[in-house]
This record gives C-alpha cells, sequence and structure tokens, in this order.
C-alpha cells in the first residue's frame, strides 16, 4: 500500500506572542502549542488525495519530528483522518537548523519507506514559527525527487502529480512524475473538522515512536551545538505607546481631525 | 577580494527594484557577481542596469527551456558558480527565493537565513523576527552562507563601475524538476504594491460589507496608498487573499496605516505593528488595536471614512 507522508509541527499558537529562550531558541515551553494551521490544510489535500483515489491504496502517514508534546499535534492528525502517526522524538534534535531538521525527517521518512512505497510527501508551505519555507526544497535535495511547492490545488492521475502555485509573479501550472513532494497555501482546499468517531479513534491510536537511533541519524548531525547557524543576541522591540484617542459621534468633525493630523505628519 | 554571488530578480524583459537592494546588501561581503538565470538574450537587456546598481561581474545563465523549468535552474546556476569559486550568495526573501536558497544550503554544505534585513562584512546579519517583535544577530557557517534579504529593509544605494560579462551553461532538465505547463503573469494593479507601500489602508472585520470595501479603497486612492485586509475579510470572501496581513499573509512596514474596523489581533498586527504612524477608526473602544495607535478615532468608520476622504480631496 503506497504511504503520502504529511509532515506536521507543534507549534507555538498564533494567537499568542512569541519569545526566546535565554541561548536565543524559540520558548516552547511557556506557551500553548497546537497543530500548525498550515499542517492542517496539508492533512486536508493528502486525504483527499487518498479518498479521490480508493484503488490506489494510499496510506497518509502524518509525521513529525518535536518535543514530547507533539503527539498532540498527531492526535489531531489522526483525527483528521490520518492512517498512522510517527514521533520523532530524542533530545539531540533540540534546537537543530534548517538542514539538521530535514535530515532527521529525511531519514524518518525512510523508516517508513522501508515497508511500504512513499509516493507522495506533503507539507504545509512554511511553518508559522521557522518561517523560512525552505524545508519541503531542501527535503526535494535529499530525496533527489520534485517538488511542487506553494501551491493551492493538487490532482493525482496515476502517477502523475499536477498542481497551481500562486505567486506574486503569477500563476503556474505544475506537472511532475510520482515520488514527489508538495507543498500547500492555506489557498488550498479548507481543512475538514474531525468528527467524534475521528477524535476517540485518535485517542486510542498507537504512535509510532522513533529516536535518532531507530531513524540512522548520527547525533553529530543535527542539535543545536551543529547547527550551521546560531542566533548570537537578540533584543525585544520597545512596546508602542498608544496616542491620542477621539470620540468619533460627530463624524465629519472627527474627520477633520484625523485630516489635521495627517497633514501636520505631512501625508498630505 | 572575495567574491559574493547575487541571484538578479527580473521578470524577462527588466531588472526588478529589490535587485539593486540585494546588491547594495551583498556589498560588505566581496565583489559582486550579478547572476542572471532566463531564457537566451535576457542578460543583454539587463546588464546596463546591473552594472549601474554595482555588479561587478555578471554572468549570463541562460537556456531556452528555463521557461518550462521552476528554481531548479536558479540552483544549478549558483551552485555551479559557488562549488568553483566558494563565496556567500545573496537572493531575495521570497517564497522563490527562501526556496532556493535552502536547496543551496544543501548542496554547498553551508548555512542559510533567511529573511534578513541586514548584512555584516563579517558574514554575520540581523534579522527581525516574530512579527518585528524581535531583533536578532544570527551567525552562519560554511564556505558559501546563503542569505535571502527582506524586499525593502535594505535602502538600495547604486555604486556604478565598470562590469565584466561572462556566460554559464545551465544544466539540462532531470527528473527532479517540476514542468511548466503554463504561466499567467500576476495582473499589476494600478496601486502600489502592499509589501513595498509607504501608505497603507486596512480593512477588518468592522468594514461589514464586501461592497463597503469600496470605502477602503478610496481611502489609499486619495493618500496613493495600497489597500490591506485583515484574515477575517478573506475568510468572509470579501477581498481577495493576495492583500491579506498578518501571520499568515503579507507583512507591512508603511510610513502610514490607517486600519479601518481592525480590531488589533496578533494574527494582523503582527504584519503591521512597525508601521511609522498607526491610525485606526473602530467603533470599540476596548478594541485592542488602540493601544498601538498613534491616533484612534472611536466612531463608526461608515461616517468617518467618507467625511475623511473629502477633507483630504478638499485639502489637495
Amino acid at each position: 500500500m503506497p504511504a503520502i507522508v504529511v509532515l506536521v509541527k507543534h507549534v507555538p499558537d498564533t494567537w499568542s506572542q512569541k519569545t526566546l529562550e535565554a541561548d536565543h531558541t524559540l520558548d516552547r515551553v511557556n506557551v500553548d502549542s497546537v497543530i500548525d494551521e498550515i499542517n492542517e490544510f496539508a492533512m486536508e489535500q493528502a486525504l483527499q488525495l487518498r479518498d479521490a483515489h480508493p484503488d490506489a491504496g494510499y496510506r497518509v502517514i502524518a509525521l513529525t519530528m518535536g518535543p514530547a508534546g507533539a503527539d498532540e499535534t498527531l492526535r489531531k492528525a489522526l483525527a483528521m483522518g490520518a492512517d498512522d502517526a510517527v514521533h520523532v522524538l530524542d533530545d539531540a534534535l533540540a534546537g537543530s537548523d534548517l538542514l539538521g531538521t530535514t535530515w532527521a525527517l529525511t531519514n524518518a521518512i525512510n523508516t517508513v519507506a522501508a515497508t511500504e512505497e512513499v509516493a507522495l510527501i506533503v507539507a504545509g508551505n512554511a511553518s508559522s514559527d521557522g518561517a523560512m519555507g525552505a524545508l519541503p526544497g531542501i527535503l526535494a535535495e535529499y530525496r533527489q525527487i520534485p517538488a511542487l511547492t506553494g501551491v493551492r490545488s493538487v490532482t493525482l492521475d496515476g502517477q502523475t502529480v499536477t498542481a497551481v502555485r500562486d505567486t506574486a509573479a503569477g500563476r503556474h501550472e505544475l506537472t511532475a512524475q510520482l515520488p514527489a513532494i508538495v507543498s500547500v497555501t492555506d489557498k488550498a482546499p479548507k481543512p475538514r473538522f474531525p468528527n467524534f468517531k475521528g477524535l476517540m479513534a485518535a485517542k486510542k491510536h498507537e504512535i509510532t515512536v522513533l529516536d535518532t537511533a531507530a531513524i540512522g541519524v548520527a547525533a553529530g548531525q543535527v542539535g543545536l551545538a551543529h547547527a550551521a547557524t546560531a542566533v548570537t543576541a537578540s533584543t525585544e522591540r520597545p512596546a508602542r505607546t498608544a496616542g491620542d484617542v477621539i470620540g468619533g459621534a460627530d463624524g465629519v468633525a472627527a474627520a477633520a481631525q484625523v485630516a489635521d493630523y495627517l497633514a501636520a505628519e505631512k501625508f498630505l | 577580494m572575495s567574491t559574493v554571488y547575487v541571484l538578479v530578480e527580473h521578470d524577462g524583459s527588466q531588472v526588478s527594484p529589490v535587485t539593486a537592494e540585494l546588491i547594495t546588501a551583498a556589498r560588505p561581503l566581496g565583489e559582486v557577481t550579478a547572476v542572471v538565470v532566463g531564457v537566451p538574450g535576457v542578460t543583454a537587456a539587463l546588464a546596463p542596469e546591473l552594472a549601474a546598481a554595482g555588479a561587478t561581474t555578471i554572468v549570463a545563465a541562460e537556456a531556452a527551456d528555463v521557461a518550462e523549468r521552476l528554481i531548479l535552474p536558479q540552483v544549478d546556476a549558483l551552485h555551479t558558480l559557488a562549488a568553483t569559486t566558494p563565496g556567500p550568495i545573496v537572493v531575495a526573501a521570497d517564497a522563490t527565493g527562501n526556496e532556493i536558497a535552502g536547496r543551496l544550503a544543501a548542496r554547498l554544505a553551508s548555512g542559510v537565513l533567511c529573511d534578513v534585513v541586514g548584512i555584516n562584512p563579517d558574514r554575520t546579519a540581523t534579522q527581525s523576527v516574530f512579527g518585528d517583535q524581535i531583533q536578532v544577530s544570527a551567525a552562519v557557517g560554511g564556505a558559501c552562507p546563503i542569505y535571502s534579504v527582506r524586499p525593502g529593509a535594505v535602502e538600495a544605494a547604486p555604486v556604478a563601475g565598470a562590469c565584466t560579462l561572462s556566460t554559464l551553461a545551465v544544466p539540462a532538465a532531470t527528473a527532479k524538476d517540476v514542468t511548466v505547463t503554463g504561466f499567467t503573469p500576476a495582473v499589476r494593479g494600478s496601486r502600489p504594491d502592499l509589501p513595498a507601500a509607504k501608505v497603507v489602508i486596512a480593512a477588518g472585520r468592522g468594514i461589514g460589507s464586501a461592497e463597503d470595501m469600496a470605502l477602503a479603497e478610496e481611502l489609499a486612492d486619495a493618500l496613493g496608498g495600497a489597500v490591506g485586509v485583515t484574515r477575517d475579510i478573506v475568510d468572509l470572501d470579501y477581498y481577495d487573499g493576495a492583500y491579506q496581513i498578518g501571520q499568515t499573509g503579507v507583512t507591512v512596514s508603511p510610513d502610514l496605516y490607517i486600519g479601518l474596523g481592525v480590531s488589533g489581533a496578533i494574527q494582523h498586527t503582527s504584519g503591521m505593528q512597525t508601521a511609522k504612524k498607526i491610525v485606526v477608526i473602530n467603533n470599540d473602544e476596548d478594541a485592542p488595536i488602540f493601544q498601538i495607535a498613534d491616533l484612534g478615532v472611536v466612531g463608526d468608520l461608515h461616517e468617518v471614512v467618507p467625511a475623511l476622504i473629502a477633507e483630504i480631496n478638499a485639502r489637495k
């Protein structure tokens, strides 16, 4: 049964403020974490592809690399309808940079590929915490397969995958052969809400947990100490202070005051 | 003198404004080699402008099939150059540029810093993260560190000089390429591009209807600005997602931001909180946006905005 692997990530809630620890890594402890919203779009896309091709027998496998609490995100993916979930969990991975993270993930995908063919890898176009949007492309480099990135729609026809990519430059229609990587934007089909049955099943589903030894990654290839980049200093921007607030009950008078302000600030 | 590679942004006939910024940002690292990847003939058209911006060398990496490929021609060209003569690489920070940067990092076994706002001669860089809430200094290793630079962060400072031109053969497409079967260029609107706009009028849930987006548009036109929206507006289908400002969407840093019916949730404010002046109109006095506004009006935007447009036009 071929697999569609979906990359998911447990991230600080985007409705809260992110902060840095003393070692300048992201504080993942003192903040509520959730499944990165873009991953819900990736999961939805994978589920739709699986369900559109019942004869192919695709199994959707959610994969994450993250600290202990990240299994919550895998449970969310399972609740949506993932067939299986894999958690790469190892203290040695903390503080990994982009290359280290992608290296760990590609080796984890290889453990899945040992028992079932990985036809497609679906990711979000960028995480909301790291926000580089570069991981899917690097995964393509490591796996030597094509990547259709930043897409709003994906279709499969046998071994051919086609997608539509929108950027500021315009709209590209893309095609490639499986195995391939796809990264979706939030313009892709809206994620489904898990139903009660899904939530209950997710609670009981066994998640495969792998450490660096299990995925064949050496400690020297990952982690903060072996990263190719390092944050050496950080300063928080001083908070803005509130200025004047005027009552707008008289819309015309208020408008005149705003226009005066704009003129004083040389915007008119 | 060391070489720093800059990937030229262009649309086939013109150099994009960000390229001059990239060349300026790259100069502390060495002599700039500007790399043009495109179909045959493109580089000749762009060369004069690149020389004027400060490139010491221009490399023409041209091939007929570049139009049917995406990203890999740029990666292949820069990889070939940097593998032969190692040096840092500077690209624009957007979805395409960041992907190119990451792929190069993998190929050249070097680190990558995305969305930097400045590069120092010692190869460290500055980043402004979490909605510009925190400024960080970052170091990056490897023989060919890669930087993607935030458009608008570095002011272009052209330094014209003599410039030599060379060519580079682009490796042919392989099974790792995607094939581009169609491309429709984005329609350029009449208003300024949102990310670089000096004036931004943003509409939030309080705008009330898709029809009333016309108020935001008229105000934008009166001030020569761009229109932006919050996530709510996009979810309600009042306006296209391309204009969304915030955590997922565009980050703006205008001289003037006017928020209409915007509540000020972090989803949105993380995309605009470095605006020099913030003016807001909202009929909810408890809306968090008032805490970061330089001038706030507690009132009905449907009354204030038409009057404001009239005032602005009267004063012109």
